[in-house]
């Protein structure tokens, strides 16, 4: 090894930052740095590749089957070929079961559990940052995360539905015909209203990163609640239970296609998924606050 | 508050259930110390680094890092700076690209401090490797330059040798000499006895998670007392008169030589009471009295510096002649 007895003169030249302000960093910086540190990582390429890759490959899969089928027995196929908008909505219909979650989870589980893994939680918590900014921090780069994924899926959808079955006017649930540009604003607004599910996967995504300390079983896990969910949901003799599960506030932007707009389903879905992510986010905050660093 | 003591630690205890990790250390570093933290491994040194750092809170006691409590805000780590067991990094990220995160959650004027402190541990021209691919002794310097980033007036270093090569060892001992001249305080944890006997003035002996020294390494010695090898011409006759002498404890035969300490006086009183006995010295000579001696002392034997082997040789073991406190 060479030597490091350089001079290290000029680091303790200053004397220290006594007798003036000290410029702090705060969530802010935690933020930037984090979707920085996404950059870096395989993981994240993962899960965002199959946000975009999804709509293509539905795309690619329903003009194999109409060309060979002629159309006809595809449950939304004829929907699908008289507008490229109808895309995103079924996606997001199918998306709903794993893929939407397990995309969230791959970043939201792991968030937390990668400090603990990579033993770096200790090196970020003797800097300059409470506690409580590392974690705002991380929280908003999950669900930036999640939007990110869900905005690419849409967009993607929009682009690769329009150009299988162009950019026409949509049929909305009611059965009334809105132009296309009102249909490409009711598809991002039904985009918007996916997000409130979204977010309560990363809320539970983190609970699991935090209390875990493991990345594949924070991720695993968040996967599996939201596939408990949607098993109960079908379950018969808990029925009544439907309004109340996670699974079911995946479809509250449909109220969104109707005439006039049913907002009923998307307040339930804000509350709904209020009582699951606020507790979750909560004690998620509170482990890591009063968590020992013990290993990581 | 400026004039608080850069570390002051009162009956910290660390209870894991049953196990009790650290049981009521008390510590004080004194600003431009070089303080040894020692003790055998699982003795709980980095337990105690780690709630001085406020990562682990304690089960009962309190830290004080220049009169301010690290577990109600991390202002209290504002002039410090350090790592607890080996320094981690983000792998995927270049050794330049962590340090310029650890600056920007340094905030301040760290960032323009980077080029220097990599330049200080001689790794800019691996700064742009991913920290991966680091070896053992690259990740302890990448660590040191990660700390001289926040410009500290207090350094807490566990084990900054460990896994270093004898020339790492060597170079590491001399940057942390460098920054304690130009008036660093540097609290190290440690059990290498020769560096921490190189580098520091003071020191905290550490066993089963209690403190069984704490003061400064010359008054240890002095309070072991000198240690002396004799021969003589009858040394089984010498061996009764030593017993017998007062101020001469700690009397055993090492190597087939005759071990005792004593103070000069009583020493001055033994050689004549040997020649009046008719045990005539064939030599008498002063030991050196190595930190490692006590260190063994203190955390294998009965916690008295002078009890347990010198030497290792079994044989009769007076009562110390001092006490090991400060």
């Amino acid at each position: 090894m060479s030597s490091i007895s350089g001079t290290a003169d000029g680091l303790r030249s200053g004397a220290g930052t006594a007798g003036r302000a000290r410029r702090r960093p705060g969530v802010g910086t935690v933020y930037r740095w984090e979707l920085r540190k996404l950059r870096y990582q395989k993981r994240t390429y993962l899960g965002l590749g199959a946000a975009a890759l999804v709509p293509i490959l539905f795309v690619v899969a329903v003009q194999f089957r109409h060309h060979r089928a002629g159309g006809g027995d595809f449950a939304f196929a004829s929907y699908l070929t008289k507008s490229g908008l109808v895309f995103p909505l079924v996606i997001l219909l199918f998306g709903a079961i794993w893929l939407f979650p397990l995309i969230t989870a791959l970043v939201a589980g792991d968030i937390f559990a990668s400090e603990d893994h990579n033993g770096t939680l200790k090196t970020v918590l003797t800097r300059s940052l409470e506690r409580w900014q590392i974690f705002t921090g991380k929280a908003l780069t999950a669900l930036t995360y999640a939007i990110v994924a869900i905005a690419i899926t849409g967009t993607v959808a929009v682009i690769a539905g329009s150009l299988e079955s162009g950019f026409n006017s949509v049929q909305t649930l009611s059965g009334t015909i809105v132009s296309a540009p009102k249909g490409l604003e009711l598809v991002y607004l039904s985009l918007l209203v996916y997000l409130i599910p979204i977010a309560t996967v990363v809320c539970i995504g983190l609970l699991l990163s935090t209390i875990t300390r493991n990345s594949a079983a924070a991720v695993v896990g968040t996967l599996m609640i939201s596939l408990l969910f949607q098993l109960i949901g079908v379950l018969p003799g808990l029925s009544a239970t439907q309004p109340y599960l996670l699974s079911t506030q995946f479809n509250a932007w449909q109220g969104l296609l109707r005439q006039p707009i049913d907002w009923a389903p998307i307040v339930r879905a804000a509350w709904v998924c209020a009582l699951y992510g606020i507790p979750a986010l909560g004690t998620a905050f509170l482990v890591f606050l009063r968590r020992d660093v013990a290993g990581g | 508050m400026t004039d608080a003591p850069p570390v002051e630690v009162r009956g910290l205890v660390k209870r894991y259930g049953e196990l009790t990790a650290v049981a009521g250390v008390d510590l004080t570093v004194h600003a431009g110390d070089v303080y040894g933290y020692l003790g055998p491994n699982g003795a709980g040194k980095t337990t105690c680094l780690r709630m001085m750092l406020g990562l682990i809170r304690p089960t009962a006691g309190t830290v004080r890092l220049f009169g301010r409590d690290p577990l109600e805000t991390v202002h209290a780590l504002d002039d410090v700076a350090g790592f607890v067991e080996a320094p981690t990094f983000y792998p995927y990220m270049t050794g330049r690209r962590n340090l310029e995160l650890l600056a920007a959650f340094d905030g301040d004027d760290a960032r323009d401090r980077l080029d220097e402190a990599l330049e200080t541990v001689e790794l800019s021209d691996r700064a742009k490797d991913k920290v991966g691919g680091y070896s053992h002794g690259m990740r302890q310097r990448l660590g040191i330059a990660a700390a001289l980033l926040r410009n500290p007036k207090l350094l807490l270093l566990d084990e900054p040798a460990t896994g270093l090569d004898p020339a790492g060892m060597r170079d590491m001992r001399l940057l942390i000499q460098r920054l304690a001249d130009q008036g660093m305080t540097v609290l190290l944890s440690s059990h290498l006895l020769a560096e921490v006997e190189e580098l520091c003035n003071r020191v905290a002996i550490v066993r089963k998670g209690d403190i069984v020294y704490e003061g400064a390494i010359a008054d240890l010695k002095r309070s072991a007392g000198a240690t002396y090898r004799l021969s003589t011409t009858d040394d089984e006759r010498a061996l009764s008169v030593c017993r017998a002498q007062p101020g001469v404890s700690d009397v055993r035969v090492v190597h087939g030589r005759i071990s005792f300490t004593g103070d000069d006086a009583a020493v001055a009183e033994l050689s004549q009471a040997l020649v009046e006995a008719g045990a005539l010295i064939t030599m008498l000579a002063p030991q050196n009295v190595t930190l490692e001696d006590l260190f063994f002392s203190l955390t294998e034997g009965d916690g008295v510096p002078g009890h347990a082997g010198l030497g290792g040789a079994a044989g009769d073991r007076a009562p110390a002649a001092a006490e090991a406190s400060s």
